[in-house]
């Protein structure tokens, strides 16, 4: 691979307006609920209102009787799958269980499970009939808290899940269904080695991504066979290949069209509604769209995992590090598969701990399916690695930026589940720390604190393709299959006009349907701009060798001879930039059509440093943020505005996380607020401006340099913030969200000295 | 050689033993090796003759998805991690 | 199916009439009956802003509005905040200051902030803050929101005062 990294580029760390900015702010953008053909039946999923029961028994007939009822469906409409595990790119999805979380067969295993569907003439006439369906249920006990869960006592989900570990399994099922254990060196020893010792115990309530948009679909199952969905999906590749597995059609059957997609941070890979849409479709012979009611989506999504965590660290009186143990639980939800693997590897991964150990457990329970939410598991064990860190440092009498310092994670340091870094960026960004404005502005007023934490994130690579035709004017169509969730057809569209010499507005990005572009995976795990831009770069490449070839020609020399340089071409005394002589060829030959596919398998190491100043009322328990800062190494940042919008966005959602979002059980373990109303997302009145500082540390893995920067902005805003309210008001909070009522309970125990 | 790094939930089948080096091209003869040497560790790590699905190989930085057909360079380092995604 | 009505308004300056039944909601009509998919459904019941209109120069959520009730109303929808071609200095102030990442929320916002900056373009960051409070995003920590909005009053005040 060409490494092209430069200190100045032409296109690359510019500023130009997004391809598909016109349409976005004037309502012309089409979204899933958008698309609605003449013909188009609504559909509405009847769901089980406990958080556990058997079904015994569905009658339809009175939806089915309903005047304006097309079609009904329950999971006797499904074909049965096999237990077999599908590669989803991102993440492996076992299809049983996704196709009994699709529409539940004799069990129902959390509130929101989905057991009947009904398309009508209006979604009104489908939600009537679908309330008319009779479910005889026979609740269950039910569990909602992963240490509940993993008791011997606790109610089995699964008589058919075992608990793995290192590729065994127990003999009787269990709710834990997998076991990891991660060590390196002697912890024991290290401990001994240690001058000063910190442990602490963590709970984490469950959290949702809060996507504005709701999940939606449509399907049109027409009467040849052939199956075209419309989705509000991260990956069409990854939808398509759930659809047609669930349905055990041929893949080559079903065709999915990316719609603009309003949010997806995780909880739009895997699928929910496309099956269920396609057969009411068939029955109904005519297309049926679903859109899921919010309270559905809370209820009936992929949310990410609560947890309890243990941490425990160990430093000599210098501050050098010398033993870590970890101790996790993570929920997966109604069934395994789940967010464990990731935040083991990652609980220790800003430091260089010679010796460590990390035991984790992956439990199931009464909740919706968990999925990933940005750096899924990563939130969470960083919330509890950062806070003991915070402490370590207290009681060493030195500030968490340095003893952050003095054993930040570089090239060489070996994380504990094995792997070596390459060359990353941590030691800048705390460097970028140390000497920010805001580390070096002094915090003035009662109550009032300030935190810092950091944070990680692999970052992947995985399958991008992208096309890219010239046109007769020198102006690209780059056609590629990576939904744009945030920007990225723009920062994919300047990597092309870099290595072409052209300006942003001379490539035409669209993002197009699976019929119609190769293979890409999903708009995930930090890879977009990352992977898919390494495409359109290669295929930029490509343009240039065949233009090349055609030149040697035109300018009567050897391709060998001509000079590409900033994109442009010379020899032989002639000169031309791309559209010069793009459009001098299209007069005869050809046309001119590039092509890339890439596959980069490394991870992009995504370090991240954030600063919080906070004010706590005491009385009331309310945090408000003053200041925040968010630093973090992108590789090259090759759209400004959409890297500090992640970085922004990111750290929000933490923000949220930290502060009040959380699912609120009953006793009966139903959740309660089910509603933007009482599930408490930050509003533009909760916040500051949030700054940013973006590192340069360059990929070695990629042309420019680049590195995903998505995903790690989430891990350390819980910490930070609890690290600040430490700070303010000497209170260790050890429990997610740090919501009013819970902060203020525990300023009232620290004041009575408890 | 390449230095092969045993997970260490699987310690106890190869008595301790953390990391070994081996002379292999790539994952497939990386297993056959390890199998010959510890005796049951390949179905602790496969699903019949392909990598579990919950396991993901890492050859230098290299997170790989080709599984068995993964090549193993010379002076690189090999660990078996769980598979991950993201969001 | 119940009865339908017939309800004639003014949409984005135009006479506009359309038939729904009492259970419909004005977001729902706007989109299925009238074909202006600009306002989205977030959440249906009044708490994330995406479905924002203007009923009468006055931002609402139109999930909690019903069809009928605007009858002899004028309502400002996402699709007639560009005039003549031209984009609103709020449209332009959101794309050239990066002002959305999926979108979804964009069309609230500005609909949102347009009633607020029209009647005061010289308001301040919090009483941009609270004036959108009732406007979810999810994707941009509202940053770059509010600077756009700030930008927009400015040059709004300043094309007024010429």
């Amino acid at each position: 691979m060409t490494q092209e990294i430069k200190q100045e580029y032409r296109v690359l760390g510019t500023r130009p307006i997004r391809h598909d900015g016109a349409d976005k702010v004037t309502g012309k953008a089409i979204y899933t609920a958008d698309v609605k053909p003449q013909s188009m039946a609504s559909g509405f999923i009847l769901r089980n209102p406990h958080a556990h029961a058997r079904i015994k028994s569905i009658d339809t007939s009175a939806a089915e009787a309903m005047e304006g009822v097309l079609s009904v469906m329950t999971a006797a409409d499904l074909p049965d799958v096999t237990d077999k595990v599908a590669d989803l790119g991102e993440g492996t999805v076992n299809l049983s269980y996704l196709s009994h979380n699709i529409l539940a067969r004799d069990k129902a295993l959390y509130r929101g499970h989905a057991v009947a569907a009904v398309a009508a003439i209006n979604v009104h006439i489908a939600e009537e009939a679908a309330n008319a369906i009779k479910v005889e249920y026979e609740p269950l006990e039910s569990v909602t808290w992963v240490m509940d869960a993993m008791k011997d006592d606790a109610p089995l989900l699964h008589d058919d899940v075992f608990t793995k570990s290192g590729g065994e399994q127990s003999e009787q099922p269990s709710n834990v269904s997998v076991h990891l254990n991660f060590q390196q060196g002697d912890v024991q020893k290290g401990f001994e080695e240690a001058d000063v010792v910190v442990e602490r115990e963590f709970k984490m309530a469950t959290v949702h991504q809060g996507y504005i948009e709701p999940h939606a679909v449509l399907a049109d199952w027409n009467q040849d066979g052939r199956i075209k969905v419309w989705a509000s999906t991260q990956g069409a590749f990854t939808c398509r290949q759930q659809t047609a597995e669930v349905l055990q059609v041929p893949l080559s059957h079903v065709t999915v069209v990316p719609c603009e997609i309003g949010g997806g941070f995780g909880g739009k890979i895997a699928i929910y509604l496309e099956p269920v849409a396609a057969v009411l479709s068939r029955k109904a012979g005519r297309p049926v769209q679903i859109v899921m009611r919010r309270n559905d989506v809370f209820e009936a999504t992929g949310p990410t995992p609560g947890a309890f965590i243990r941490v425990k660290l160990g430093a000599t009186k210098d501050g050098k590090l010398t033993a870590g143990e970890a101790w996790l639980a993570y929920e997966s939800g109604a069934y395994p598969g789940g967010m464990l693997g990731p935040g083991c590897m990652c609980v220790f991964s800003c430091y260089d701990i010679p010796n460590a150990l990390v035991d984790g457990y992956e439990v199931c329970l009464n909740k919706p399916h968990i999925k990933a939410y940005r750096a899924p598991g990563a939130t969470q064990a960083a919330f509890a690695c950062e806070s003991v860190i915070d402490e370590l440092a207290n009681e060493l009498g030195i500030s968490i930026l340095e003893l952050q310092q003095k054993n930040a994670a570089k090239e060489g340091t070996r994380r504990v589940d094995g792997p070596v870094y390459p060359r990353v960026g941590f030691v800048e960004c705390l460097e970028a720390a140390a000497s920010s404005d805001h580390w070096n502005t002094p915090l003035e007023g009662e109550n009032r604190g300030r935190g810092l934490a950091s944070g990680f994130w692999f970052g992947c690579g995985l399958k991008s393709s992208v096309v890219a035709s010239v046109n007769s004017d020198g102006t690209v169509n780059l056609t590629e299959g990576s939904t744009d969730i945030g920007g990225t057809r723009t920062s994919i569209a300047m990597q092309m006009a870099e290595v072409l010499g052209l300006e942003s507005d001379d490539i035409n990005p669209r993002v197009v349907d699976t019929d119609n572009i190769g293979y890409t995976d999903v708009t995930g795990g930090s890879r977009t701009t990352f992977a898919t831009g390494m495409a359109a770069y290669e295929a930029g490449r490509d343009l240039q060798r065949q233009m090349t070839v055609r030149a040697a020609d035109l300018w009567e020399c050897k391709p060998e001879d001509i000079q590409i340089t900033a994109g442009v071409f010379s020899a032989n005394g002639n000169q031309a930039n791309f559209k010069e002589l793009a459009t001098e060829l299209f007069k005869a030959g050809e046309p001119l059509v590039g092509r890339a596919t890439v596959a980069p398998e490394c991870s992009t190491n995504g370090f991240g440093t954030h600063i919080v100043d906070v004010e706590v009322d005491t009385d009331t328990g309310k945090v408000t943020i003053l200041r925040y800062t968010v630093i973090q190494d992108a590789g090259k940042a090759v759209h400004p505005s959409y890297v500090e919008g992640q970085l922004q966005g990111g750290a929000v959602q933490g923000i949220g996380w930290a502060l009040n979002e959380e699912y609120f059980f009953d006793g009966c373990g139903e959740m309660r607020n089910a509603s933007f109303l009482d599930y408490r997302m930050p509003t533009a009145y909760d916040l500051p401006m949030i700054d940013t500082i973006i590192v340069e540390a360059a990929n070695p893995d990629h042309p420019y340099g680049v590195r995903g920067v998505g995903e790690t902005p989430i891990v350390p805003p819980p910490a930070a913030i609890a690290n600040a309210i430490h700070s303010a008001i000497g209170v260790r909070m050890e429990e997610l969200p740090m919501s009013p009522p819970r902060l203020w309970k525990a300023i009232q125990q620290n004041q009575n000295g408890g | 050689m390449t230095l092969v790094f045993i997970p260490t939930q699987l310690r106890q089948l190869t008595n301790g033993v953390e990391q070994l080096e081996l002379d292999v091209r790539n994952v497939r003869q990386v297993i056959e090796q390890l199998e010959t040497r510890f005796p049951g560790i390949k179905e602790r790590l496969c699903e019949g003759d392909e990598l579990s699905p919950s396991i993901q190989v890492c050859v230098g930085q290299t997170l790989s998805s080709r599984g068995m057909i993964t090549k193993v360079a010379a002076d690189s380092e090999v660990h078996f991690l769980p598979a991950i995604g993201g969001g | 199916m119940g009865t339908k009505q017939l309800v004639s308004t003014t949409i984005n300056g135009e006479p506009r009439q359309f038939i729904c039944e009492a259970r419909q909601s004005l977001l729902e009509v706007l989109r299925d009956e009238v074909g202006l998919t600009g306002c989205k459904e977030g959440c249906n019941n009044g708490n994330c802003g995406a479905c924002s209109v203007l009923l009468d120069g006055q931002p609402v959520n139109s999930c909690l509005v019903f069809g009928l009730e605007v009858d002899g109303k004028e309502i400002t929808t996402i699709e007639g905040i560009a005039q003549g071609g031209e984009f609103h200095a709020l449209q332009q102030c959101f794309l050239e200051g990066a002002a959305l990442q999926c979108g979804i929320c964009t069309p609230g916002f500005i609909v949102t902030a347009k009633a607020l900056l029209d009647e005061n373009p010289g308001a301040s960051e919090e009483e941009i803050r609270f004036q959108l409070a009732g406007n979810l995003c999810r994707c941009t920590g509202y940053d770059k929101i509010i600077r756009a909005v700030m930008k927009a009053g400015e040059q709004m005040a300043e094309t007024a005062a010429s």
